[in-house]
Order: C-alpha cells, then structure tokens, then sequence
C-alpha cells in the first residue's frame, strides 16, 4: 500500500528523481505536501490529498464568466488565479456581434490554458474541439487534487462511466465536471463522482465503482 | 488567582506533572467544514480552533505581491477565554502574537509557488491558560497541512517556564503568572529532527546555562508534540478508510 506522508518528510537522498509534491535542500528529498507517497524507478513523487488548483498550460478548465470587458471574459477557474478568456479566442465571436451577446456574466465555459505569465496571469482559448459554451447538463465540483482518481489510468474511470451510464462528461483539472444525458443517469453519475472523491486514497476503486453503477442501475429499475 | 507559597512540591508541580513533562493534548484535523484546513487543539486547558484559507486571491489588490503569496496570521482571543472578560477585538498583545507567529509561518510556507495570492490563518483562543500562543502555532500548523499548502515541515511549538529556580516544560497558568521567566519556542520539524527555530521569546530573567537547558527541554517536548501532531492527521486519512 501507498503510505501516506507529511510536509518536511524525507524520501531519498537522491535529488534527481524528485517528481511532484517533492522539493530538494542540500541534496536530500524532502515532501512538500500531505499525500500519498509513490516511488517508481526513476522517480518519487507525492501524490496530493488536498489542495487548490494551480493552472498549468494545456489543462482543460471549466470556467465561470465573472467579468465581460470589452476584449474579452474573465473567468472564475475556482483556482486563486482568475482566468482571461479573449474574444479573439473564441469561434462564436462574430463583427458586430456584441460581446455579452456571445457569453455573459454566469455563463459556463469549457476552456484551455494557453499561457501563464510569470506573474501567474492565465490565459485560455476556446479554439479546440473540446471546447464549448455550456448551455445544458450539469457541473459537479469536486476537490482538485482528486481529479487525477477521477480521470483514473489513461482515463479508464471516465470511460468505464461513460460507458456504463450513457453519459457525456468531461472533466475540468480545476475540480469541475461537466455531465450531460439522461437526468437519472447524470443523477447516478454524480453520485459516482462523490464517491471516487471520498474515497480517492483507497485501493481498487475502479472495481468498486464499477460494482456501484450495477447497484445504483438496478435499483432505479 | 493567589500566589501559591511553593510552586512546586517534593519535585512535582502544582497539578502532578514533572518538571520535563507536557499537559494532555488533544488534537481533531478537519474541524471546520468551510475552511480548507481546520484543526481543533486541546494543550491542557488551552482551547484552540485554527482555520486555514487559501492561497486564493488577495483583496485589496494593493496587498498582492507579484513574486510570492502574501501570509496573513490573525490570533484573537475570545471574551470569555479568560476568568475577567476579554474585550473583544485586536489589542497590544495580539497584535504582536500574531506578528511574531506570522513571521514563523512565512518561513516555512513556499510563498513563491503563489504569487499574487494570500493564505490566511486564523486562531481563535476559546478558552485559555499559559501558552495559548505555542498551542496556536500547533493548531495553526496541523490546519496549513490539512490545507494541502507547500511547506517545508512542521512547525511544533512548546514554551519552557523557570519556577522556583527550575525549569519546567510547557507551563500552566499559575507557573506562568508567578514564575521567574517564560520562554516560547517554535521549532521547524523536517525529516523527523528539530531542524531549526522559527521562534523565540522571552519574559523574564535566565541565565546562559539555564537557556541551554531550557532549549534541551523545548527540544524534547516539541518531539513529543510533533508525534501527536503527525498520528491527528495520519488517523484522518485512515479512519476514512476504515468507513468503506
């Protein structure tokens, strides 16, 4: 089993194989967060239990329009860094359309980061397949640092419940997730959600998920 | 409160404990729902509840900083924490707590990976006796872990008092008040050994070889300390387990 360790724990005394939630002072590794911690060959790193989200490029964000300027959208990324959205950077701008016209205040978006400036200033476009204003379904918010269990191994948790329930999602990395289908299933969906977020430190979650859907459809039957 | 004649009786202090010995302690993480960290420390009579908060985004705009997160550390002590009501609100004495214990905080916490941003911490003292700073920082430094913020390791604080001509480990109320001299210590855990001071007062009069003990003592309380600190927020996470 993966243990769990503490701020200022020593891990190695090997500087070069220091991955995520690590730092290294005077050649020795140290963690930086309360986590789990996973040691593979080349590499160690914490994984986190808690925490905020940190944009980093090439994450897919959901974001909530805050602000409408008129060269664009600010946009809440439930992270401690707001988010700005150009009008440049989204299809459904058109001349003489107005901005607020095309998204407003309270408007949902699915997002990507294209660039962080030093000074922590994000960037996102809408110019990507993924990308869309929302307009129906659901968004569930969970705790960012549970994302990774969420998404599972190469995405097997998201498959494995898209394709048990029938349901479109897509999973912001700022802890936001967006369903869309049949309302019992995204009800059930949800519920998943919940439960992979509760139980995210835990081993053989897929099974057990997998083993609540069957409970959950059958009881709705 | 009358001054005892002895504060200490046949080697035992006034409330049964030995000189090098700790009150009981009393650790709950995750106390407040709203908070992103929370603990809830009981270090004898102290009552204390931290709440941490961020980093998020720091208003008013004027007090970001582009180059690292902004630490805000706010300690205030509840009217009826005390025997004589406390007139609410900041006053001499907290101010410089929070101050001396911001200062701490910012020594350990990795500012730089939030520009822009702010962490706040707060203490509240809903009830206390000696020491309500050092069960503070603890409290305070068990919620930044719950919050899940970067830090270098873990801030453990114990203060050592001189009664009677002896030093006394983490002292309680009558030991404080009549005692010769107090000395709070902070000290940053990291790799399971007393890495270094993040703080240091003192009140009252020691001498240099008294200060070396009472450095050795703090040194051996804070351990002590820093184990119950680690179990509180280790049994979270495998309580949580034992529930599926």
């Amino acid at each position: 089993m993966r243990r769990i360790v503490l701020p200022g724990d020593f891990l190695s005394n090997n500087p070069k194989i220091a991955g995520y939630g690590t730092y290294v002072e005077g050649d020795k590794v140290y963690a930086k967060i309360l986590g789990l911690f996973e040691e593979t060959e080349n590499s160690i790193r914490v994984i986190p239990l808690k925490g905020k989200y940190v944009p980093s490029v090439g994450d897919t964000v959901i974001g909530i329009v805050r602000e409408v300027s008129a060269n664009g959208w600010t946009l809440d990324i439930n992270s401690p860094y707001q988010a700005f959205l150009p009008a440049m950077e989204n299809p459904e701008t058109k001349p003489g359309k107005k901005i607020s016209d095309v998204l407003d205040m309270g408007d949902a978006v699915i997002a990507k980061v294209v660039n962080i400036d030093p000074r922590m200033k994000v960037t996102v476009t809408m110019k990507d397949k993924i990308c869309r204003a929302i307009r129906f379904g659901r968004i569930v918010a969970i705790n960012p640092a549970r994302v990774p269990r969420v998404i599972g191994k190469k995405g097997s948790m998201i498959k494995l419940i898209k394709s048990e329930l029938d349901v479109q999602m897509i999973v912001g990395q700022n802890g936001l997730i967006w369903l869309n289908g049949d309302r019992k299933k995204i009800s059930i969906a949800e519920e998943v959600i919940y439960l992979i977020e509760e139980e995210a430190h835990t081993e053989g979650l897929t099974d057990r998920v997998a083993e609540f859907i069957k409970g959950r459809k059958n009881a709705q039957a | 409160m009358h001054k005892p004649e002895r504060l200490i009786v046949d080697g035992k202090r006034l409330d049964g404990r030995k000189p090098d010995e700790l009150r009981p302690i009393r650790i709950e993480v995750d106390f407040l729902k709203r908070a992103d960290g929370s603990c809830y420390l009981e270090m004898g009579k102290n009552r204390v509840v931290a709440a941490v908060y961020g980093p998020r985004e720091a208003h008013p705009r004027h007090i970001q900083d582009p180059t690292k997160a902004v630490v805000r550390y706010r300690y205030n002590m509840a009217p009826f924490s005390v025997e004589e009501r406390k007139r609410p609100g900041p006053d001499r004495r907290s101010v410089e707590i929070s101050k001396v214990s911001k200062e701490a905080f910012e020594a350990v916490i990795m500012k730089e990976l939030f520009p822009r941003s702010v962490i706040d911490i707060f203490v509240e003292v809903l009830q206390a006796d000696a020491g309500s700073r050092t069960a503070c920082i603890n409290a305070a430094s068990v919620a930044l872990v719950d919050a899940g913020i970067p830090i270098k390791g873990i801030l453990t604080s114990v203060a050592v008092a001189k009664v009677d001509g002896t030093l006394v480990l983490d002292p309680m109320k009558e030991e404080d008040n009549f005692g010769e001299a107090d000395m709070p210590f902070a000290f940053l855990i990291r790799g399971g050994k007393i890495e270094s001071i993040a703080l240091l007062q003192m009140d009252g009069r020691m001498t240099k070889e008294e200060i070396k003990e009472a450095m050795k003592l703090a040194k051996k309380g804070a351990m002590e300390i820093y184990q119950l600190q680690r179990e509180a927020i280790m049994k979270r996470f495998l309580e949580e387990e034992e529930n599926d």
